[in-house]
Parts: structure tokens; C-alpha cells; sequence
């Protein structure tokens, strides 16, 4: 393969993944956010007090969580069928990255919010503000870095992810590397796409990791 | 300076499972006094404390801010979410760990709750809140987070913070207990010059020398039981119950050298 062939097919490889990614990271977390924030407050005693359904909406997300992914993408293909209209490339990707998406983001979320100091909450509903002042002023406002580092971390098992779906013809960097890289033995371009895949990590790492410090100012001087 | 509030505590009774916190509690917090609880660690003077802005929901009995029963209409019936706030709201309370917001400013903290809950525009709650924090004597650190304020200067925010939203009634839960000796009494200070102008004042605390000097009336309390009430003299200096004699004796030898 020429290298200009290795390089376009590279870059359109990247475009999917990314495609992928970004669809159904900011999806999977846009849903995943509310059930995170319901998971962290309506145990018993707390601000929305719902313990039995706090303990259902736990379990589905216990069991999606531990089913995996492979499995996942497949017996949901009526499903993205549905939804799609078809079960093949990289817009039905999208379905089953999104659907594990929720989960995961849903319980870094939970964990983000319960690492919150238990007095700063008290120190609000002593003054007499309202539960959904509370998730909004104090919960999330204090937890922001913590869910942006989160958010982080989401983006990150996605790619890995989307490189997964490559196996069942989604498309992407990871579509590229099995076809060529392992079923052609193209060991130049899987070696590529090994080093796409290490530089994308890296740089959504860096930039989620500086965006959550410029939004923590608990050790700020001043 | 707005009416200061009584507080009424009748029959109070706290259970954690089967563990009795509080026993039968009767409890007369006169307005514009100050009233210590005092007692072991464990003795249930927080969850009384706690009881009286109902953060700490009582199993039976009754405790009434000026005469209103707060976080129940009637036994057993609670309280709407709104009733109960609109209660608080003229309730301040100080924690031990002083509890301020780490992502805001000390004027942001001291404001905030001057916009949410009071529903005052920004410029003017900000204004409230460098006048409240004057008050307490940091005007000059007004645009600190609370990770570059010694403990000191953040319990002073913590008041200014409950100061700012015009209580009729204060409660503290150990306010100095979390600070290093040398910063105690900037912290009693400004609750001594609240106590002069005629807040009701509700402090649990270790500072015997405050409850000596500032309360009008000392609160004794072991195993969920309130021993006894009385001046801080007969409390303090002549106490006749043995298990207050016995209370004092211990913090005096661990306070001598
Ligand atoms: N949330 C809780 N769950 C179970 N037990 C509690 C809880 N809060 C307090 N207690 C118990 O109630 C008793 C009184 O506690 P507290 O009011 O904090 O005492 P004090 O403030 O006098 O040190 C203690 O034995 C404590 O362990
Ligand atoms: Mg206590």
C-alpha cells in the first residue's frame, strides 16, 4: 500500500471514530448525567428519598454494565435496526457506544457527587434552599471538575470501544487495523492506527485534564 | 436588629435504630439569650442542636420556634418541603467544620444564599454581604476562597454567612472545637458581640470560659439526657448533680499543667 493510500484511509478511518465518539459520547452522557445525579440522591435520607427505585435503576445499570460490550452491540441489533434502520456501519455504532455509554458516565457521576463533602449540603439546607437548588449551586457546582475528569475518562474507553465495533463492520480506526493490520497481515498499518489511537487518547486526556483544573477552584490562589 | 425567637423543646425524643438519643427532652431557649449545651462527646447535644432546624428529624415530642412546631403540622404529619424551608430561613446555623463552599469566594459563599433563597439581586447581595463580613472583621479578604483563609477567618465567614440572611435565632455546633487554640477567640469574639445585640443564641461547645462569661443559661447533658439547666454559675461552679461534678473534674485536669 502507497503511503499517500495508508494515510487517506487513515484520515477517513479517524473521521468515523471521531464521528462515533462524539455522537454517542455526548449522548450517552447527556442521558447518563441525570441518572448519575439520581443515583447519588435518592437513597434513603437523602434529597430525593426513593430507595426502591434508587435500587432498581442501580441494578439495570449494574447488569448493563457488567454485560460485555461485544455482547452488548449484538443483542441489541433489533434495537439499533429499529432505530437506525440498519445494524451495519458507523451510524449504528452509535447505538450500543451510546447505550454503554449511559452506565458508565451514570456512575462516575454518582461517584463524583457522593465524594462531596456531606456539610456542604447541610450548610445549604440549613439556610433554606430548595433540592433543586441544591443539586444545581452545590452539588454540581462542586463536582464539576470531578465530572469533567469523568466525561474525560468516558471519551477515552469510547475510543477504545469504537475501536471494538470495527469488529462487527463498524467502521473506523479499528475496522482499519483488523482489516488490513490483521486479516491482510499489514503489520504497517495496524502499527498506524495503534499510534492514531495512542495520540488521540493522549490529547483528549490532556485537554479534559486541563479544562476540569481550570474549573477547580478549591487550591486557587486568592 | 430584627425579633429574636424562643425556642420550645417538649418531650423531645431521637432514636438511631434502637440506640435512644435523646430521652424526653424539655427545654425552654428564652429570646435574645444565649444557651449552652454542654456535656460528654456522644451525649446527644448535635442532634438535640440539630433537632431545632429539624437537619435531625425527632421521633415524637415537640420543638417550637416561636410557638410553631417546625417540621411537623401535627404528630407524626410532616411538614411541606416548603413550610419547612421558609422556616430555616430565619434559622442560622454554624458547623463545627465550617462548611463553606470551596468553589466561591468568602463574599460569594456570604452571598449566595442572599440570591437563592432570599431572592435578592446580585449587586444588592453582594453588598449585604461586604457589610456582613465587615461585621466579622475580614473586609479585606472578601475575594478569598475559603483554601487560602485560616480556620479562624473561615468560621468568621461561616457567620457572616448565617449573619447576612437576618436570623431571629443562631445555632453553633462546636464552632472553635476544629480550630488551633491561637485562633479560638478571634471566633468567640464575634459571637460574644452577636450575643450583646440580642440574638438568640443556641452554642454547643467545650469553651467552658464562654459558657462562663457570655450564656445566660448552661444546658448539662449525658446519654441523651438532659441533667440539668441553670445559671452558668450553678451549672459551672456549683454543680450539685455528681454526674456534672464529675464532667468538670475531668476537663479541668485535662486543661491544667
Ligand atoms: N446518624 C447517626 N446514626 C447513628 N447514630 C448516631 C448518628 N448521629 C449520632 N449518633 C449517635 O448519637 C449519639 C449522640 O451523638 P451526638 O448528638 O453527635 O453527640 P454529641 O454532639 O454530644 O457529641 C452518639 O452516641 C452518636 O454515636
Ligand atoms: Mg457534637
Amino acid at each position: 500500500m502507497s503511503p499517500e493510500m495508508l494515510v487517506d484511509l487513515l484520515w477517513k478511518s479517524l473521521l468515523q471514530t471521531l464521528q462515533m465518539v462524539a455522537a454517542s459520547g455526548l449522548l450517552g452522557s447527556l442521558i447518563g448525567l441525570p441518572i448519575g445525579i439520581f443515583l447519588a440522591t435518592s437513597g434513603k435520607g437523602e434529597l430525593f428519598p426513593a430507595p426502591a427505585l434508587n435500587r432498581a435503576v442501580g441494578l439495570i445499570v449494574n447488569a448493563a454494565r457488567s454485560t460485555p460490550f461485544i455482547i452488548l452491540v449484538v443483542a441489541i441489533i433489533p434495537f439499533t435496526r429499529l432505530l437506525t434502520g440498519t445494524s451495519i456501519g458507523t451510524t449504528a455504532a452509535i447505538v450500543p457506544l451510546t447505550i454503554a455509554t449511559i452506565p458508565f458516565f451514570a456512575r462516575l457521576v454518582e461517584a463524583a457527587i457522593r465524594e462531596i463533602d456531606k456539610g456542604l449540603i447541610e450548610a445549604a439546607r440549613a439556610m433554606g434552599a430548595t433540592p433543586m437548588q441544591i443539586v444545581f449551586k452545590v452539588l454540581l457546582a462542586e463536582a464539576r471538575p470531578a465530572i469533567l475528569l469523568a466525561f474525560t475518562m468516558t471519551i477515552v474507553s469510547l475510543i477504545g470501544y469504537s475501536a471494538m465495533v470495527g469488529a462487527v463492520g463498524g467502521g473506523g480506526l479499528g475496522d482499519l487495523g483488523i482489516r488490513y493490520g490483521y486479516q491482510r497481515f499489514m503489520p504497517d498499518v495496524m502499527l498506524a492506527v495503534v499510534v492514531v489511537l495512542i495520540v488521540l487518547v493522549q490529547l483528549v486526556q490532556s485537554a479534559g485534564d486541563a479544562l476540569a483544573r481550570s474549573f477547580d477552584k478549591r487550591n486557587r490562589k486568592g | 436588629m430584627v425579633s429574636a425567637s424562643s425556642v420550645e423543646i417538649r418531650k423531645v425524643n431521637k432514636h438511631y435504630g434502637t440506640f435512644h438519643a435523646l430521652k424526653d427532652i424539655d427545654l425552654v431557649i428564652p429570646p435574645g439569650k444565649v444557651t449552652c449545651l454542654i456535656g460528654p462527646s456522644g451525649s446527644g447535644k448535635s442532634t438535640l442542636l440539630r433537632c431545632v432546624n429539624f437537619l435531625e428529624e425527632y421521633d415524637s415530642g415537640e420543638v417550637l420556634i416561636d410557638g410553631t412546631m417546625i417540621g411537623y403540622e401535627a404528630p407524626g404529619k410532616k411538614m411541606p418541603g416548603r413550610k419547612l424551608r421558609e422556616m430555616r430561613r430565619s434559622i442560622g446555623m454554624v458547623f463545627q467544620q465550617f462548611n463553606l463552599w470551596p468553589h466561591m469566594t468568602a463574599r460569594e459563599n456570604v452571598a449566595e444564599g442572599l440570591i437563592r433563597v432570599r431572592g435578592l439581586s446580585k449587586s444588592e447581595a453582594h453588598r449585604r454581604a461586604a457589610d456582613a463580613l465587615a461585621k466579622v472583621g475580614l473586609a479585606d479578604k472578601m475575594a478569598n476562597h475559603p483554601s487560602r483563609l485560616s480556620g479562624g477567618q473561615q468560621q468568621r465567614v461561616a457567620i457572616a454567612r448565617a449573619i447576612a440572611m437576618e436570623p431571629r435565632l443562631m445555632l453553633f455546633d462546636e464552632p472553635t472545637s476544629a480550630l488551633d487554640p491561637e485562633l479560638v477567640g478571634e471566633v468567640l469574639n464575634v459571637m460574644k458581640t452577636l450575643a450583646s445585640e440580642g440574638m438568640t443564641m443556641v452554642v454547643v461547645t467545650h469553651e467552658m470560659g464562654f459558657a462562663a462569661h457570655v450564656a445566660d443559661q448552661v444546658v448539662f447533658m449525658e446519654k441523651g439526657e438532659l441533667v440539668g439547666v441553670d445559671s452558668p454559675d450553678r451549672i459551672l461552679h456549683h454543680p450539685e448533680d455528681a454526674r456534672i461534678q464529675s464532667f468538670l473534674r475531668t476537663y479541668h485536669e485535662r486543661n491544667s499543667f
